[in-house]
């Protein structure tokens, strides 16, 4: 093991706890569209099943597979657990087809989450990418559950196009809130879309008003996410204020079977969501 | 309409530079608000003017046969709108489209450009104005290009 690995604790061979591969069975309640091949599944939340902003679970469409997905609910709604799925292949196809009264399995939570308590008398920019909005939606419930205790809130959120920008109703409330600065961004657009247009890095003009007092949370595309970070950190947003989710191809979700490593870590355990400051070496690495 | 020209002396593109080369521009300049809906530039027009933007959003577009009309970047407060004035043939390359009602400096650019032959070292400080425009605009439309958004297939990671 390299001496990064084993400064970072990463889980060596051993037992795999009994049950830690056996998933939990629910109900789909509700399966919302979302933008294309996308769709958000409601599911009855198992007893006793709590999680953090940022944690995912591991969801097994029956005789089909296991795929790693975000939570992206509200965590202190106690009776659903949210998730929103983009089908690319056979496992998220099968979950994005399945209709309310469907069995599903569901093993976790997993993964350390987003830091929000950090948000605390500091300012807040959320950046998305495409679907890194779900990670990033429970980061957004937990401000507004917490409003009265932390400053100006910005969320810059990038999509290719109009159609493609995630909860984009939800958007439209959040920014009628008034508390709340909410940036949609695209890369190109017809003539009746009056947003922005360009990258999430040229709308951060002006967001970190107190760059020292300032906490950046980031999900999407990892060179996004890379300029984005680079962006925040040269305005003076400290590196271990800015979190990122970093996303690599998960199997067991327990730290055993290595194929979510990235650099010296496992995501599915040290991770997904570390700060620049710890990672930053990595995103630069070709092949990691 | 015209108003006072003061505030765009903050602009990004006026702060910093020597006192004279701003009253140059401020000279040069007249405050005009665009309102929404107006076509500021079209493509192929004599680039004779170029904006300090400090309110409001301007959209370039271009007409693309079978897909209509395309926004592919918004320019903004603090940016500069028309770049297309200091290289020859000097006219635009795109459209340009008030999406909000927009206060800017509209800059007389062949006057700058006279001042600027006659002076190379004053058209070396605009250069060094400009280039970081320039390059953010290519960075912009590099990244765009990447469709970072889409993920080929056979890749594991987002
Ligand atoms: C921590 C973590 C959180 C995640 N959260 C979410 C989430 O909230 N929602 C979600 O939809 N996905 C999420 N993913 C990605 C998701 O796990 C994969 O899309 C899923 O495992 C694909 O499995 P599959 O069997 O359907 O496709 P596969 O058969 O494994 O892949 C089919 C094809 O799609 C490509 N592909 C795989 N994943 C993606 C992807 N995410 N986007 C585009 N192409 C892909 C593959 O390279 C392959 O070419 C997350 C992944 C991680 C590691
Ligand atoms: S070690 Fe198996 S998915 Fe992380």
């Amino acid at each position: 093991m390299s001496p990064d690995a084993a400064a970072l604790g990463v889980p060596t061979a051993g037992a795999v706890p009994r049950d830690a591969m056996t998933p939990v069975v629910t109900e789909v309640l509700r399966a919302i569209p979302e933008i294309a091949d996308t769709s958000t599944l409601i599911l009855a939340r198992p007893p006793g099943f709590t999680y953090r902003p940022g944690q995912f679970t591991m969801l097994y469409a029956f005789g089909v597979g296991e795929a790693a997905i975000s939570i992206s609910g509200d965590p202190e709604d106690e009776a659903h657990l949210v998730q929103t799925i983009r089908a690319v292949g056979a496992t998220s196809r099968a979950l994005v087809s399945l209709t309310p009264g469907a069995a599903i399995g569901v093993r976790g939570p997993y993964g350390t989450g987003w830091p929000v308590e950090a948000c605390r008398g500091r300012d807040v920019v959320v950046v998305a990418g495409g679907l890194g909005l779900a990670p990033l939606r429970p980061v957004i419930a937990h401000i507004r559950r917490r409003r009265d205790t932390i400053g100006k809130v910005t969320l810059v959120v990038g999509a290719r196009s109009p159609d493609l920008l995630l909860y984009r109703d939800e958007l439209a409330v959040w920014g009628r809130w008034g508390d709340m600065i909410v940036i949609p961004t695209v890369d190109s657009a017809g003539p009746t879309w009056g947003g922005a247009i360009g990258l999430v890095t040229d709308r951060l003009n002006g967001v970190a008003r107190n760059p020292g007092q300032t906490v950046a949370y980031l999900c999407g595309p990892e060179v996004m996410m890379r300029f984005t970070a680079d962006a925040l950190n040269r305005m003076g947003v400290p590196g271990d204020r800015i979190w990122l989710s970093l996303e690599r191809n998960m199997k067991c979700a327990i730290g055993h079977c290595g194929h979510c490593q990235y650099g010296p870590a496992f995501l599915c355990k040290e991770g997904p969501v570390f700060s620049y400051a710890a990672c930053s070496r990595w995103l630069t690495v070709r092949e990691v | 309409m015209t108003l006072p020209t003061d505030p765009a002396r903050d602009h990004p593109f006026v702060i910093g530079l020597p006192v004279a080369l701003q009253d140059m521009l401020m000279a040069a300049g007249r405050r005009v608000v665009l309102p929404a809906g107006r076509r500021v530039f079209n493509e192929g027009d004599p680039a004779d003017r170029f904006y300090l933007l400090l309110s409001g959003h301007v959209a370039l577009e271009t007409h693309v046969p079978t897909r209509g009309t395309v926004r592919f970047l918004s320019l903004h407060a603090d940016d500069v709108l028309g770049v297309s004035w200091l290289v020859p043939p000097y006219r635009y390359g795109f459209d340009a489209t008030a999406i909000e009602d927009t206060d800017a400096l509209a800059i007389d650019a062949p006057r700058i450009r006279t001042a600027c032959d006659a002076d190379p070292a004053l058209g070396y400080i605009l250069m060094q104005r400009l280039m970081p425009v320039m390059t953010g605009r290519l960075r912009t439309a590099r990244l765009q290009s990447l469709d970072l958004f889409t993920r080929p297939p056979g890749r594991e990671v987002v």
